[in-house]
């Protein structure tokens, strides 16, 4: 049996962070791209699109994020595809993030008060001008406190890419606790790193949120 | 033995002196208007006679109770002094029933049905018998300000400070309130109000206290102080105010 | 593409299905209930005059909710045990769902409180109440109604993050269908079969909620 020193426990967990890291800023940047052209098409104010995104956003969050994981990991294998575990974590969290990164937006847009639309008819404004010149500038300054704090949550849901086999930092956790049995220590390792990564986001969204109070 | 009095009282807010040293006697039964321009530390006064603000300077006794930060003697000071505030500040999920109720049953610890006796009588009092099951939102700015008076009257005050009651009330609405005011006014109770309406002050008050830069600065009887006001600040608040 | 979904094959297995459906609901509703109370606590903590109660819960409240919901299970059901705190699966399964519940609406709730207009405390003052009856009776319950939605959604949301206990074998819905799936080799319909039941259960409690409001708040426009 390996002999495991603490630090070698930390720097293990160090190494796996890595993965949490790069699978969240994957998540980030695929759900945040797909979240975005989600935001475009329902913009196009077409009831058929505005229905299935609806479902959509309905289905993947009334879903467990485990369940969709399970789900993109066994079905893409029905389809002929042989999915590895990374694949399946980054297919299944773009997909999770992009409906809330879309209804965070969606959101946003609604949240500006009516007369920014009033006002912009009343100028002859065309839909797509109001939408370029006033509300999208608008509802991006409005948007960048919930979507960083969204990322907190993308961060946490890497850590069950480990149930289907990813090896990230809670993965790492549980493979060291197997072999050092010290799972009092080793968890609070993992849960403290977690911590580390996600508390200067939430501190982050905080700030931004309370600055938008303030020049709102 | 008043049944107000300020002595040298001094308010802070931080740097920014609010009340520089007032002086003031309230009797039982009298009816005592502040005027102002805002700013002037009107509300702040009314705000220290029953411990919303503390002061830091000079005594404030009420009903023979020294008026200190303290939590216990502010709520037995309560009992003596009732406040109606200028948004009425009416419990948005209680019906009025429960608002002017709620304060006798949790601390006069009276029962309900005592309790709810006491309360339809201080509605009916007020003109709103009919409203005893309505949601303060269902009811009109006057209504709610009459609730409001209600509720405070449960507690039996010595006296009532009313906070520019009818400043957040559409002008038709402010009758309605100053009415219940005249009637308290002949049932003996000590009115003390911070008010804009001039009208009321004349016609209804004993006397009117003028504030201005934190101090009292010109008191006496109502006709008088309107009549013959001495002061030129006094002179130009009120040509600005007519 | 030459695959054909069989849902007919789960039939056998329904009972399965059946008994996690029963625990994940029960889960739900002891860790919604239980939750919604420690956050009230809490949330009461967060505003109190105690300077080390505010900062105890504002630390319990940062642990919870800058930490993924997977670790602080394992943490509860492995690593407390190492301590002597001996508990089964489904009560390691519980108390974390409790506590993650707990600090999530403990600062949803506090966000109604301090949504509280000022006059109102003061009212309460000038009637004599104490702060604590302040508290009870004048501020917290429209705080709950203004907050309701957002406690609506949370709850919902821990009820969805429940599927993650099976990870330490509380046989709830997700442990069902893994297990089904290793018998039947079914592994897409029996997921896909839960999943549609979790969306189900989502829709259903949002409906409950909903009535459950109508009861617990007698005046529908604050």
């Amino acid at each position: 049996m390996v002999q495991f020193t603490d630090w070698d426990i930390l720097k293990n967990l160090l190494l796996a962070a890595r993965w949490t890291i790069l699978l969240s800023l994957l998540a980030f940047a695929g759900g945040g791209l797909f979240g975005l052209i989600l935001t475009l098409l329902r913009s196009m104010r077409n009831t058929f699109i505005t229905r299935v995104i609806q479902c959509y956003v309905e289905v993947f969050q009334g879903v467990p994020l485990l369940m969709q994981l399970f789900l993109t990991f066994f079905g893409l294998s029905l389809l002929g595809i042989e999915v590895d575990a990374w694949t399946a974590a980054i297919l299944s969290l773009t997909l999770f993030s992009s409906a809330f990164f879309h209804d965070i937006w969606r959101g946003c847009i609604e949240a500006l008060p009516k007369g920014q639309w009033e006002a912009c008819r009343t100028l002859g404004f065309t839909y797509m001008q109001t939408m370029r010149y006033i509300i999208v500038p608008q509802a991006m300054r409005m948007s960048i406190a919930p979507t960083v704090g969204f990322s907190v949550q993308i961060v946490k849901g890497t850590a069950l890419a480990s149930v289907i086999g990813f090896v990230e930092l809670t993965k790492a956790g549980t493979m060291i606790n197997n072999a050092v049995f010290e799972p009092f220590k080793v968890f609070a390792l993992v849960a403290l790193l977690y911590f580390v990564i996600c508390f200067p986001l939430s501190v982050l969204a905080r700030y931004l949120e309370s600055k938008n109070h303030v020049t709102r | 033995m008043s049944l107000v009095s300020l002595d040298e009282v001094h308010k802070y807010y931080g740097e920014n002196h609010v009340l520089k040293g007032v002086d003031l006697r309230v009797n039982a039964g009298e009816v005592v208007s502040i005027i102002g321009r805002s700013g002037s530390g009107k509300s702040t006064l009314l705000r220290c006679l029953n411990g919303l603000e503390e002061y830091q300077q000079g005594a404030v006794i009420v009903d023979n109770q020294s008026v200190e930060n303290d939590d216990y003697k502010l709520r037995l000071l309560s009992r003596s002094v009732g406040m109606v505030f200028q948004n009425f500040n009416l419990f948005p999920h209680m019906t009025v029933g429960e608002n002017v109720m709620l304060a006798t049953k949790l601390v006069l610890k009276k029962s309900v049905t005592e309790s709810r006796q006491l309360a339809e009588e201080l509605l009916a009092k007020v003109g709103l018998a009919d409203k005893f099951d309505a949601y303060p939102g269902n009811l009109s700015g006057g209504q709610q300000q009459r609730v409001a008076i209600a509720r405070s009257l449960a507690m039996s005050p010595k006296v009532l400070l009313c906070d520019e009651i009818t400043s957040a009330l559409d002008p038709e609405l402010v009758g309605e309130v100053l009415k219940v005011l005249e009637q308290l006014k002949e049932e003996g109770m000590t009115l003390i109000l911070v008010t804009h309406e001039m009208n009321f002050a004349r016609d209804v008050g004993d006397r009117v206290v003028f504030m201005n830069q934190g101090k009292v600065w010109e008191t006496g009887p109502s006709d008088e102080v309107f009549a013959n006001p001495q002061t030129d600040e006094l002179k130009s608040f009120l040509a600005a105010v007519r | 593409m030459s695959y054909q979904l069989d849902f007919a094959s789960l039939v056998p297995y329904l009972p399965e299905f059946a008994a996690g459906v029963w625990t994940t609901i029960e889960l739900t509703i002891i860790s919604t209930l239980g939750g919604l109370a420690l956050g009230t606590f809490c949330a009461q903590g967060r505003i109190s005059n105690e300077a080390w109660l505010r900062r105890t819960c504002a630390c319990y409240i940062e642990a919870v909710r800058n930490t993924p919901f997977i670790v602080q299970l394992f943490f509860i059901f492995f690593g407390l045990p190492a301590l002597g705190l001996k508990m089964t699966a489904w009560q390691a399964g519980m108390i974390a769902m409790i506590i993650n519940l707990g600090a999530y609406s403990a600062e949803i709730i506090r966000a109604g409180i301090e949504a509280a207009p000022k006059g109102q405390w003061e009212a309460g003052k000038t009637l004599g109440l104490t702060r604590r009856q302040i508290f009870m009776h004048i501020i917290l319950p429209p705080a709950y109604q203004r907050v309701y939605p957002a406690l609506v959604s949370q709850s919902i949301i821990v009820m969805l993050g429940s599927a993650v206990v099976s990870q330490i074998s509380v046989e709830e819905l997700t442990f069902a269908a893994n297990f089904v799936q290793s018998r039947s080799f079914l592994s897409f319909e029996s997921y896909m079969l839960a999943a549609v039941i979790y969306l189900v259960l989502a829709i259903l409690m949002r409906q409950a909620f909903g009535l459950l409001k109508c009861i617990a708040f007698k005046n529908p426009s604050l």
